[in-house]
This record gives structure tokens, sequence and C-alpha cells, in this order.
């Protein structure tokens, strides 16, 4: 069967001022697979991910060459609207951010910027999105009380749940599970696993154990480069690239 | 002989200490005194009869309302013009040459005397503008002179929310305009209001300023274009024409009274900021 | 329609951003074209050395003036900064925090008092106690000073706090594992290290006291002559102005504005002073 390609990534590098962070990278996206990508700190992960959906631009002196290409067609396309493409292409952070509003209000706060102002369809846009990332049952006695108030795993949740609710076609997520227990965190590799047969997703694990646990494809990165990508029993059981194997063997540094 | 330092560190520890107790002791003293012989002044007929006698008589119940509308238009003007500001200088641009100048006029107005405002507000709204002395000339002349505190106020407020904040909204498919609005602005808000706050605290006891732009009128202010005088300015001119010193006290005893509620609602706003920001 | 709306916001914030630079400009317009026609008519040297003030004979220099807010300020810059210092230093380094918490609202609550008070008070007090302890009409310069340095504590007392708070943790503990005391580690180390901002705290202390008008307009005697002592009493810039403005007119009124000009140059100066000693340090 045909591989399907819902991002492909071409000779992409990037710039903050005169310094480069992402060195030449191609790499190409399925649809509705899980792609990890993994590596040290500092590998340009983060920076890969906000290149995506162009939030690298809030960084004063920010600098892209090469292309990124959404269902074929460029990202960095004069006629984009960002707002539009930021709605396609939905990100949750590594630290849970959850606005200093309601469950309810957060959950809304996509589709209210879009002009969403009908009442039902905005509880059913919620209920639905707090039922995907699974936090429904958790919270729905108290859709009205401060966001703030939930505990880190249902912050993340929530986040998750915001993200939903745009009806986004690509999910990125970035380390979402670093700060987060381990009952938390299996919730949230759950829920990616039931999420990513309508979605493509893809995740910057913050441990080697969470990319085998729930990817499809993995992809290593190392200063900016991308060393390796492929299935993730290939990658894992027989690295091509011996900087990936002494990674993965923890033999590194 | 060389001095010990061990006999240095308790002498400076006394002198510390004694300058810490002789400012709290002048502050609570004048506070007591006038608080001593103001308070048995106020009644409800002294706040809500018109001055007569030149002040010597009734209460002070138009020198209030002529308090609350100068201060009224100064931060109806003053609020959107200082948030604005702290936006513009927060949000919208980086460091660079025009930030520069319009910091530097923010803190120079804060630095100006509130004489050189009154000076200017006469010139300019009352007799420029031909405002005559009125409630809308002294309130617009407060207004400039409480603009560089709203401006820092709210933007060190706005600075305060986290980026983060910004980020997840630009996320969601914010504009910079909804993200401002819906995830920066309610976030900031406590911070603003306590900016807000210390501007009518200003408003309310300035003196010079209002003084030469707003007149001295005793009668009840009935538009933005009577000539009206302030709790601040009936307490001056009662005290040093020693029209009644007894009404005097009085005065200053509410004002006193109501820059602390002042303080104690700017402190109750700030603390919560704090927690909430932790 | 987005990007549209996008950029007429982007526009309306930089607009409001003009309203201090536009009010800035127009108090210095305003201030200046009413002064300057009587200092071009009396000559500037003659304005600002001239000793003798008499409006209604077309006698108008303000030297008495100017050395009466010198010597004022000054005075208050005496007390008022080794104290405020005193207090700062206190409020870091030395105060429990349950003094703590009541000291700085109460300097709060100092700062928020109407200056009117604080000369009302000090006509009440601080003027009959210097008569009866050192002779004289009591209205005069010290009285003035006492009362303006009190006033002024507040801004040197929190910008002060400000700088000192502002420093690394380990200045101090580094000092202190050097086995300096607790007192050679605050005199040699941590006030040094502030200097910067406690410059600026009396530079903003003394632009403060130098534009104060209501506070000193009781206490001060307002007599328009040069002092011989801190005993007699003076005319300051400001008080000449809250005096003389409710019915001046004509070159009187001018000449007040002039007046204006000459506290708004000295105040520009002293907000220069300040806004350059802080910028350099960061």
């Amino acid at each position: 069967m045909q591989d399907q390609y819902k991002i492909n990534i071409r000779d992409m590098s990037f710039f903050i001022e005169k310094k480069q962070i992402i060195y030449d990278l191609n790499l190409d996206i399925r649809t509705n697979e899980i792609l990890s990508i993994f590596g040290p700190a500092g590998s340009g992960i983060t920076t890969l991910l906000r290149a995506l959906n162009r939030l690298n631009e809030l960084i004063p002196g920010a600098r892209i060459e090469g292309d990124i290409l959404l269902d074929g067609k460029s990202v960095y396309r004069k006629e984009v609207v960002l707002t539009e493409l930021r709605r396609k292409i939905g990100m949750v952070f590594d630290v849970p951010t959850p606005l200093p509003m309601s469950i309810f209000d957060n959950i809304a706060y996509g589709a209210r910027l879009k002009g969403e102002k009908n009442k039902k369809v905005l509880s059913d846009i919620v209920e639905r999105a707090l039922k995907e990332a699974a936090l429904w049952d958790e919270v729905k006695n108290r859709l009205k009380t401060s966001a703030l108030a939930l505990s880190g795993g249902q912050q993340q949740r929530l986040c998750i749940a915001r993200v939903l609710a745009l009806e986004p076609e690509v999910i990125l997520l970035d380390r979402p599970c670093s700060g987060l227990d381990p009952i938390s965190t299996a919730k949230i590799e759950d829920s990616l696993t039931q999420l990513k047969e309508r979605f493509t997703i893809i995740l910057a694990p913050h441990n080697l154990q969470q990319a085998g646990r729930v990817s499809d494809y993995v992809a290593f990165m190392l200063m900016g480069e991308l060393i390796e990508t492929g299935k993730n029993d290939d990658i894992f059981a027989n690295p091509k690239d011996q900087r990936t194997s002494d990674y993965i063997t923890g033999r590194f540094g | 002989m060389r001095v010990k330092p061990k006999t240095t560190e308790l002498i400076a520890k006394i002198l510390i200490w004694s300058a810490a107790i002789f400012v709290l002791a002048v502050l609570s003293f004048i506070i007591i005194y006038i608080l001593y012989r103001g308070l048995p002044m106020i009644s409800w007929s002294f706040l809500t009869e018109i001055p007569r006698n030149m002040g010597r008589d009734g209460g002070i119940a138009s020198p209030i309302v002529g308090t609350i509308m100068v201060t009224a238009v100064a931060i109806a003007l003053a609020v959107p013009l200082g948030i604005g500001t702290a936006f513009y200088l927060a949000e919208y641009t980086k460091e660079s040459g025009i930030t520069r100048v319009i910091r530097f006029s923010a803190e120079s107005l804060a630095g100006i005397p509130s004489i050189v405002y009154g000076l200017f507000g006469f010139i300019f709204f009352v007799i420029y503008l031909n405002l005559g002395w009125s409630v809308l000339a002294g309130g617009l002349t407060l207004a400039v002179m409480i603009l560089p505190t709203v401006i820092r106020t709210s933007e060190e407020a706005i600075r305060a929310v986290p980026q983060s904040y910004r980020e997840v909204s630009f996320s969601l498919g914010g504009t910079k305009w909804q993200t401002i609005i819906k995830a920066v602005f309610p976030s900031a808000i406590q911070g603003i209001s306590n900016g807000i706050i210390l501007g009518v605290g200003r408003c309310v006891a300035e003196t010079a300023a209002i003084m030469l732009t707003a007149g001295g009128a005793l009668r009840m202010a009935t538009s933005l274009f009577s000539p009206t005088r302030t709790m601040a300015v009936h307490f001056y001119i009662l005290a040093r024409e020693g029209i009644s010193m007894s009404n005097a006290y009085g005065t200053a005893a509410l004002l006193i009274i109501l820059i602390f509620i002042i303080n104690v609602v700017s402190n109750a706003l700030v603390n919560r900021f704090m927690a909430k920001n932790r | 329609m987005s990007k549209f709306r996008e950029n007429i916001s982007k526009y309306i914030f930089l607009a409001l951003a003009f309203s201090s630079i536009s009010a800035l400009a127009l108090i210095t317009i305003f201030i200046i074209i009413n002064g300057i026609p009587i200092i071009a008519e009396v000559g500037v040297l003659n304005f600002i050395f001239g000793m003798s003030w008499a409006p209604s004979h077309g006698e108008f220099g303000i030297f008495p003036m100017i050395i009466g807010s010198v010597t004022v300020t000054l005075g208050a810059a005496l007390l008022g900064v080794p104290i405020g210092i005193c207090c700062a230093v206190f409020l870091t380094e030395f105060a429990p925090q349950t003094i703590s918490r009541i000291f700085r609202p109460a300097i709060q609550l100092l700062a928020g008092i109407p200056s009117v008070v604080y000369g009302f008070w000090g006509l009440l007090f601080i003027v009959p106690m210097i008569r009866n302890w050192f002779g004289g009409p009591g209205l005069s310069i010290l009285a003035g000073s006492i009362i303006l340095a009190i006033m002024v504590l507040p801004t040197v007392i929190s910008i002060t706090e400000v700088s000192i708070l502002a420093l690394p943790r380990n200045y101090k503990e580094g000092a202190l594992a050097l086995g300096l005391t607790h007192w050679q580690t605050i005199y040699s180390v941590i006030l040094p290290s502030a200097k910067s901002g406690i410059v600026a705290a009396v530079i903003l202390g003394i632009g403060r006291a130098i534009g104060e008008t209501m506070a000193v307009i009781m206490v001060l005697g307002n007599a328009v002559a040069i002092p011989e002592s801190i005993l007699d009493p003076v005319r300051t810039l400001t008080t000449n102005i809250g005096i003389e403005m409710g019915y001046a007119a004509g070159t009187h009124r001018q000449a007040l504005f002039a007046t204006g000009i000459v506290l708004f140059i000295i105040i520009m100066i002293l907000n220069a002073t300040a806004q350059y000693v802080t910028r350099k340090k960061k």
C-alpha cells in the first residue's frame, strides 16, 4: 500500500539571528500515525514542532529556509492565513497551560475565537472534546470552576481537549508528560493511541520509553540534524547509525 | 584606639532601628492627631450638607461631589490612554527609538510638579480651550498627571502575564488582537486596576493643580462645566484662611480615611495578583 | 477583514501611546510660550539673578526664590536621605516580618496623604516648636525642610529598597562567609553595590521636594528675600506660583509662567539624570 503523507519537510533550516538551530532537515510524516521525534535536549525538536504551526514567528529574528508542505501545499505560502493554519495544526505544550478561566471557557476558547457564540453548539463542542481527552467524567460537574484548580495531569488533558475542540488535522505534542506522574502519563498515552485514528500526531516524548510505547514511527534528532527515521521497532531493534544506537543504549555523552 | 566591630555593629543597629521607629512615630502622630481632632466632626449632616458661610458652617457635601466628579473625569480619560500605551509598549513593539521616546515622556510626566500641571491646565484647558474653571478642566489636568502611574502599573501587569498564555492563544488560532483581549487582558486586570486605584488616590490628594483649574466654588457642581472645589482644596482654604479649624480637621480626617481605604484595596489587589501568579 | 482589523488595532494602540508624548509636548510648549515674553522683556540674567520681585512695579527677579527652593530642598535632602536609607536598610536587613508588614503599608500611607495635610500639621507643630526652641518667626527654611524631609521619605525608601532587593543573594552571603559582620556587610558590600539605585532615589526625592507646593506654602513664611539663616522665612519657585496665580494677570501672570519654566527645566534635568543613572546600572 502506498504511504499517505500528511506533512513533508523539505531541506528545512532554521535560524534565530545568526545562530542555526536546524540543519537541512527532510522528513515525511504519515497520516493517522504517531511519529515520535526524540533526541537529547537542545536538539531543535521544539523548534521543529513550532515551525510546523509557525509559532516560531513570535521569536524576534527567526528565519526559515526550505519548505514545509501540509497536504502538498506550503504552509509558508503568502496566502496562508495563520489563524487557520494553527487551527489545523493544534499544539500541546510541555508545561500544562490552562488559561486563567473556567474549564468550559478554556475548551471553548478556540471556537469562540472563530466567532462561535451559540451556547448549545459551544457546550456540544466542550463535551465532545472533553470526552475524547478522557476528562469528561472527572470534570463534568464543575465546568464553570477555574481550570487552574485541576491537577497537573488533568490540566494537560484539558489542554489536549482544548486542541481537539478545534477539530484539527495534526496535533503537535511537545513533551506533554514531562512533569506528570506515571498514572496521568498512562491516561494521556491511552488517549493518544485512540486519537491517531482520526489525526496525525507528532510527539516529542520526554523519554525513550514513551517513544517506544506509543509511536508507530520514530525520528532521532541530534544537534539540529535529523539522524535517522523509520518504523518504531526497526530503529530501536537495529539502528543504522552509530549515534542513534549510542543514544538508545545510553552510551551518549 | 580602634573601635571594635562589635561596638560599631551595635551603634549602627541602634541608629537604624531608631530611624525606623522615628518614622513610624511621626506618621502615627500625624494620623492620630488629625483623626483625633477630625473624627468627632464627621457626622451625617457634615457629609450631606452644603458648606455655608464660606465653609464656617454646614458640611462638605459639595466638595465631596466635586472630588468624585473631577476624579471620574480624570480616570475616564487616563485609563484608556494609559492602558492603550501600556499595551503598545508591552505587546506591539520591540524596544526602539519610538518606545524610548514614549518611556521618556511618561517618566518625565511623572516627575513634573503638580503646580506646573496647574499652570498648564489653567492656560490650556481653562483659557485656551475656553473650558473656564470647571470640573472638566480640573479632571483633564489630573488625567495628564496620573497618566504615567496608569501606564507604569499597567505595563508591569501586562509583562507579568506568562508568555505561555500568549502562545496558547496563538496556537489555538487567535489573532494578536484576540490574544490581547481574551488571554492577556483578563490576566493583567488586577494589576491594571491597582494602577487605576493609585491614580484615584493621587486625584483625591491633589490640591495645587486643581486649585488653578477647577476654581474654588462652594456651590454644588451641576455639570462638567461648573466650577467646583475638591475636599483637598476645601481643606486648604479652610486651614489657610483660618475659616474653621474644626471643619478643616473634619475634612482632613475624611481625606486620610479615604486614602487609607484606597491603599487597603490596592494592597488587597496586589496580594491576590501575586498569589495567583505564584 | 481580520488582517485589516489587526492593523487598525495596532495603529489605535500606537495613537494612544502618543498621548504621553503629546501631553509632554503640549505642557512644554504652553508653559514656554506663556513665559518667554516676559523673560525676553527683562532679560534672562535679570530674570534669574534679579533680587527684586515686585510685579506691580514691573520688577521680576526670581533669585530669592531660586535660593529659597535650593536651601529648603537641600535641607530636606540632608534630613530625609539618611533617614530614608536607614529605613530601607532596616526593611531589607533588620526588620522582623511582623514589623515590616506594618512598616510597608505605613510608608505607602505616608506617600498617599495629601500634601496640604502635611503643611497644616507643620503649621500646627513644627512652626511653633521652632519658634519656641530657636526663636525667630518659626515660619522658616527649617520648617519647610522638615516637612519635605518627611514627604520625600516614601520615594527614597521605596527606590532604595528595590535596588537593595535587586542585588544577587550571593553578594551578601559571600561577604558574610568572609567573616564580615552584618553591619560591615551592609556598609562595605550592600550599600556600595546598590549605589546607582540609591543615587536615583536621592535625585527623585530631590525632584519631589523642589516641586512640592502645598506642603511648604503654609510653613515657609513666603517672604521674598535672601535668607541669612535657616530660621528665616523664604519663598520658593513653587510657592511663588501657588500664592500669586490666583489673582495675577498680564505681565505678572507671564512672570509666573516664566517661574514655571525655570522650575520645569530644573525638574527635567533632575529626571534625565535619574533616568540616566538607573539605565547605566542595567
